[in-house]
């Protein structure tokens, strides 16, 4: 037995390893910094400590812009990715033929550079002074004002962002649902089919729930994910985010880290565990709601 | 609800474009009377869970007619036929109690024919009475046994009233204990309803015990209908034969010679056939030991089973490595080889293509 014991903490090892000087150690340090008032990278030094980088980080402008936008992107793009992913899922396992053509189709952006991507969409939403651009002209048909969403007001901006977050979460997610949906066993439809069940109630009380565990674990990594956006809002607004009232927590960290030459790694830290309580307190509200409606068979 | 197939069929296309299309079910003309608890029996790809499936309705014919009464249902979708089906892997809803797997095919009635939650829960507790499980309403499936999800299953497609309950291999899923018991259970259920009831099994034992008429299927033509009494004893060719009773009946090479039916070098009774080679099939319970006896055996082994003896012989003729009689255990057994006679109700002689021929 305690020769068994010592071999599994053998086999562990590696995994703690890792883990520990990767994960563990850089997140107690980062939450040591961010109680260490102007520490400097260079001479190892700081002059205080105490909880005035949260208060600063917490009194920022730019600090609440960015927050406000990470949620707006949050609370937008993650029901509404997931949402069309389940929408276009359900149609693909509906059709049979070019079935594995429109799967490829939807999987394609998955496997493109964000910073590819995100030129597209600038060029497809970018005015200049030739062309308003492919979606202006598309809206100008409709009667629609041209709009500057590069550019131009807030709103056109997160509009662009949201848009752009949407497209690129949504092929994994597009993904995964297929092959939720396709492993529910068809002898549940066929039961179903036997009860002369409506279409919406068979989709209701059998298909989401079967599929259930999935979505929660796409819900929960969406969140995840949409909380940590930046590369995003730079393929398309360019690296000075702040310039264009674009900016999210992760660029702020970013920013605070690197930008203006200097850096302020303790503002930087407390930023990051701002966002990293705000990501665990979803996390856990999201894992309560899902004891409820999330079916494990 | 009577039930009439007349010359039903059903091709599945080949699964290359190449290959033959697949007879699954070919020609099948059946009657079935109403309250009839009708077996559908054969080895495994008779076509015998296809034919349960072409009257859920879940499958379309391709040829044929299906009635329910006197309504061609042959066209209408599942939902219109009102068939009970109880799947051999149950399909009971996992995330579902079983009150709510039982309401499931209430609740999606609507118009005039909708029901209130009350109505709903009152039909349920009746049903899940009649299959003794009133007691675990509030339990998911996965806290059940496999007899108790069998019967909520049961329960699931008797909730609506169904005019045929189909069951489809229903105690393929159980260990043989609890077979035995369900196998009960679906007849007791199956009286007290009255409700004309087709079911599909492998198991010749099964069908054997608990059904009105029989239907014994290979290769998606039925080979032969009746009580199951009746075609065990009268069974129409050497497949039904052979595939009915434990242990399996003991099939020989024989031959009709000059009036006497012989096997190997014995004769062993007189015909009025004329002369050619046939197979001659015998009951294990055929054999009665005998000092006298016309068919002479090498003695391999005998088991004893409590009230019967089970000898295990070789002969030539035979088609298999040993056979097997059973006889009573008084008979004492010495030497090494045995001689029976056989009793002529359990004989059974077939021409080489497997027809029965009458002595």
């Amino acid at each position: 037995m305690k020769n068994n014991n010592l071999k599994a903490w053998l086999y562990l090892l590696p995994a703690f390893v890792f883990i520990g000087a990767f994960l563990v150690y850089p997140l107690i340090d980062v939450l040591i910094y961010s109680f260490e008032e102007g520490y400097n990278f260079a001479s190892q030094t700081y002059f205080g400590t105490g909880g005035y980088n949260y208060s600063y980080v917490l009194h920022d402008p730019y600090f609440l812009k960015a927050l406000k936008n990470t949620l707006i992107l949050v609370g937008v793009t993650v029901p509404l990715s997931t949402i069309f992913s389940l929408a276009i899922s359900v149609a693909l396992s509906s059709i049979e033929k070019l079935r594995n053509l429109f799967q490829t189709v939807y999987f394609l952006p998955y496997v493109t550079n964000t910073l590819a991507v995100g030129l597209v969409f600038m060029i497809l939403f970018n005015q200049t002074p030739y062309t308003p651009g492919l979606v202006n002209t598309v809206l100008g048909v409709f009667g629609v004002e041209p709009i500057d969403f590069i550019a131009g007001p807030y709103w056109a901006k997160m509009t662009v962002l949201c848009i752009y977050t949407i497209w690129v979460v949504m092929p994994f997610k597009v993904l995964i649902l297929t092959s939720a949906l396709a492993s529910v066993n068809e002898t549940y439809y066929n039961a179903a089919r036997i009860d002369g069940t409506p279409k919406w109630r068979v989709f209701r009380k059998i298909t989401l729930p079967m599929i259930s565990p999935t979505l929660f674990y796409l819900v929960i990594t969406g969140f995840i994910g949409a909380f940590k956006a930046y590369s995003d809002a730079v393929a398309l607004f360019g690296v000075d985010l702040n310039a264009a009232e674009m900016n999210t927590i992760v660029g702020y960290v970013y920013d605070m880290l690197y930008g203006n030459s200097g850096g302020y790694p303790s503002y930087a830290s407390a930023a990051a565990i701002i966002l990293f309580a705000i990501v665990l307190t979803i996390t856990c509200i999201n894992l309560l709601v899902s004891k409820k409606h999330v079916h494990y068979n | 609800m009577k039930v009439t197939l007349k010359s039903l069929t059903k091709k599945f296309p080949s699964r290359n474009k190449k290959g033959e299309e697949v007879i699954a079910v070919n020609n099948v003309s059946l009657d079935i009377e109403d309250g009839m608890l009708i077996g559908l029996l054969g080895p495994s790809g008779c076509g015998k869970s296809t034919i349960l499936n072409l009257l859920s309705g879940l499958l379309k014919a391709t040829d044929g007619q299906i009635f329910f009464g006197d309504d061609d249902v042959t066209g209408l979708p599942p939902e219109s036929r009102g068939v009970g089906l109880v799947f051999q892997n149950y399909a009971l809803y996992p995330h579902l109690t079983v009150r709510q797997n039982i309401t499931f095919p209430l609740e999606n009635r609507r118009g005039k024919d909708k029901l209130t939650r009350d109505e709903m829960n009152e039909m349920a507790l009746e049903t899940a009475r009649l299959v003794q499980i009133d007691t675990l309403m509030d339990r998911k499936p996965s806290e059940l046994s496999g007899g108790q999800q069998q019967r909520v299953a049961i329960a699931r497609a008797l909730v609506k009233k169904p005019k045929i309950l189909l069951l489809d291999e229903p105690l393929s899923n159980l260990d043989a204990r609890l077979r035995l018991q369900t196998r009960e259970e679906i007849r007791r259920i199956q009286r007290s309803t009255g409700i004309t009831t087709v079911f599909v099994t492998h198991d010749q034992e099964e069908a054997m015990s608990i059904s009105d008429l029989i239907v014994v299927m290979r290769d998606g033509i039925v080979q032969q209908v009746g009580k199951p009494q009746e075609v065990y004893d009268n069974p129409a060719n050497l497949f039904v034969a052979k595939f009915l009773g434990t242990p399996p009946i003991n099939v020989f090479n024989g031959e009709v010679r000059d009036g006497k039916l012989y096997i190997g070098d014995e004769a062993i009774l007189d015909t009025s056939l004329d002369n050619c080679e046939v197979d001659v099939a015998i009951r294990p319970e055929g054999f009665e030991l005998s000092e006298n006896g016309g068919l002479t055996c090498e003695l391999s082994r005998v088991e004893v089973m409590g009230r019967d003896v089970s000898i295990v012989a070789t002969h030539t003729a035979a088609h298999t490595p040993t056979i097997r009689a059973i006889i009573d255990s008084d008979n004492v057994i010495s030497t090494d080889s045995v001689r029976f006679d056989i009793k002529p109700s359990k004989m059974f002689v077939f021409d080489k293509s497997g027809n029965k021929l009458t002595l």
